[in-house]
């Protein structure tokens, strides 16, 4: 540290080759296992690359890829969502079910949704600042209840495990026009979530590397003792990444209302996994302060690859979830090494 | 400054004490911090230094006694409120996101921010960059993550940053601490740097060879209470020495090294070596 500012900060510079500086970017592992998979489906499967099918690849991957950004911000910010996946199918229940039972517009079940759904990311995030209890538990505790509620309630008022069609009610079209339609691009169909993703991965990065809060989810995650003592409002930020992942699920669940006009109760059981799964292959780490975005988008992107990569290769489709395992723990491992990297030369 | 001229200190301890249920952690300590002065607290391991300090720092409240801002009884709910009377703390191990880049941490919780929540990113990194040159560490990479750097290192970007943020006492938890001779020199020339600009430095160290050198004025804690305290020209730093190791617990452990290596040449000498050490610590004591 006394050193002269001349010839000694150049060597220090020097041991810091350009390999290593690109290798600490969080995406790094990810793009190249993006590009393995793309090559590797490019080669067995021959209808992997036309556009259609890869517009259905793409499709697979931005339904997940949205609620993989909220979690991926999660989990920067250092904890978990368990809730994630029934709290879709929550959400996507609340707007068909108030919307067809009260007979009202459509946008009015997914505005009563919106406030809903934030409300549940508010109590998980709430129940953790203030009971200090691991996300996990907590999340475990809602992802339960929310899972029985969807059931249990959906029966209640429809008498049947789905909810009924809302395909002939007001705001049906143009609430889909936004959330679910398709849209030609070159006379390829491409479905409205590919591009909503984008924007969501837009927004995310913008927030996380251009805007104050994003440096206060960094830090929470890495070091919340830190963070607290030079001012920075955790508990609030805690709570309104727990909120930005709600956000994500009501998003999601307007997609499946408004795709498929009835909406499963049982569904999204399952998937708080796969949202997990692409943050960590993005290069998020578990343990919070590291990750982006972008990561989490090019995750997504090799779960949609994979995904449907399998089904073009003529496989049996139980093999994803092989692959998928596997792959998350080659991310698991290169993560580990990124971050050894990182605080080695100290 | 004009605060040393009017005489009020910046921070006044008057009386203060801290339980944790029935285990009283600090009790009847007073101390004043005055602006272009720097306030020793020593003592060892469980003397009570981290209590004081996160009472000054807003960590916790105290329970009892009276804390003085700039004249203004205070009891702070939390570090930002601290932070907003212009007292900065830089603690030993939690300084820092180590993942973070340098330039992130150095304003972070006090980013700078143009329209729309948007950070002044260019500035930022600028200013990071300028003012650790001026505390002497020239950073061509602000974008490192903070981890990277050495101990002194963080500790002086801590330091750079208080500062920078206009703090008017800087309270220290054993910078010097985990450093090597040289990287805690360094240390310390930050610590009279900041006197010379005005600040009062609250600098918290078990050490007397660090303390004796740069410190205006002494407190010695023991097991919660004030031992001794008293300004530079009361005490000489064989005395200070003596007050913190304590002549009688040298002799102690000159005895216990003497027991468990009776048959040791080596342990014998460095007993005998103690011993020696213990009784000159007496006589400087008495003179």
């Amino acid at each position: 540290m006394a050193r002269p500012p001349s010839a000694a900060a150049d060597e220090r510079l020097g041991r810091r080759s350009p390999a290593r500086r690109l290798l600490a970017r969080p995406e790094l592992g990810a793009l190249l296992g993006a590009i393995a998979v793309f090559v590797f489906f490019s080669v067995v499967a021959d209808a992997f690359l036309q556009a259609p099918s890869f517009s259905t690849v793409l499709y697979a991957s931005s339904t997940f890829g949205i609620m993989a950004v909220g979690v991926a911000l999660l989990m920067i910010g250092g904890e978990f969502d368990l809730s994630a996946g029934v709290m879709v199918t929550t959400s996507a229940l609340i707007a068909a079910l108030v919307g067809y039972q009260l007979t009202l517009n459509l946008w009015v079940g997914v505005l009563v949704s919106l406030v809903l759904t934030l409300a549940l990311g508010f109590l998980n995030g709430l129940l953790y600042v203030r009971t200090g209890l691991p996300s996990f538990i907590i999340t475990l505790g809602t992802f339960f209840m929310l899972a029985g509620a969807n059931l249990g309630v959906t029966k209640l008022v429809t008498g049947n495990v789905a909810s009924d069609s809302v395909r002939d009610m007001d705001g049906f079209a143009s609430a889909r026009a936004v959330f679910a339609a398709d849209v030609q691009v070159g006379g390829v169909q491409v479905n409205m979530t590919v591009f909503w993703w984008l924007v969501f991965v837009a927004v995310a990065t913008w927030i996380l590397l251009r805007t104050r809060v994003g440096n206060w989810i960094f830090a929470v995650g890495g070091n919340a003792a830190s963070a607290r003592a030079v001012g920075v409002p955790v508990d609030r930020t805690r709570i309104g990444l727990f909120m930005g992942v709600a956000f994500c699920a009501w998003f999601s669940g307007m997609h499946l209302v408004f795709a498929f006009a009835t909406v499963q109760s049982g569904e999204g059981v399952g998937n708080e996994f796969f949202y997990i799964i692409c943050a960590v292959i993005g290069g998020c780490l578990l343990t919070g302060g590291y990750g982006s975005a972008i990561g989490a988008a090019i995750g997504a992107f090799i779960f949609g690859m994979v995904n449907k990569g399998i089904v073009y290769a003529e496989w049996n489709p139980d093999w994803f979830k092989f692959f998928l395992g596997a792959m998350l723990l080659v991310a698991t491992v290169v993560n580990l090494v990124v971050r050894r990297r990182v605080e080695q030369s100290r | 400054m004009t605060d040393a001229r009017n005489g009020t200190p910046l921070v006044e301890l008057d009386g203060v004490g801290k339980h944790y249920g029935n285990i009283i952690a600090l009790h009847g300590v007073s101390l004043d911090v005055s602006a272009g002065e720097v306030t020793c607290v020593l003592g060892d391991n469980g003397a009570g230094k981290s209590t004081l300090i996160k009472i000054i720092s807003g960590l916790h409240r105290h329970d009892e006694g009276v804390l003085r801002v700039q004249g203004e009884e205070v009891s702070f709910a939390s570090p930002r409120e601290a932070l907003d009377r212009g007292i900065a703390t830089v603690y030993q191990d939690l300084a820092v996101v180590p993942l973070m880049p340098v330039w992130r941490n150095f304003f972070l919780g006090s980013e700078k921010r143009r329209a729309f929540g948007l950070m002044d990113i260019p500035y930022m990194r600028r200013t990071a960059r300028e003012e650790l040159l001026r505390m002497g560490i020239d950073l061509r990479d602000v974008d490192q993550p903070i981890g990277t750097l050495s101990g002194g290192e963080r500790q002086c970007v801590a330091i750079a940053r208080a500062v920078h943020f206009g703090a008017k006492v800087l309270i220290l938890d054993e910078p010097t601490a985990a450093l090597g001779v040289k990287q805690a020199g360094v240390v310390l020339r930050y610590i009279v740097q900041a006197r010379e600009r005005g600040l009062g430095v609250v600098f918290i160290t078990h050490n007397p060879h660090h303390a004796y050198p740069v410190g205006d004025r002494f407190l010695v804690l023991k097991r919660g209470r004030s031992l001794h305290h008293c300004a530079k020209s009361e005490i000489t730093r064989e005395e200070l020495t003596a007050l913190m190791a304590g002549g009688a617990e040298l002799e102690e452990l000159a005895h216990e090294l003497q027991s468990t290596s009776d048959d040791d040449r080596a342990g014998t000498a460095a007993a005998e070596e103690l011993a020696r050490e213990a009784k000159g610590l007496h006589a400087t004591k008495e003179d």
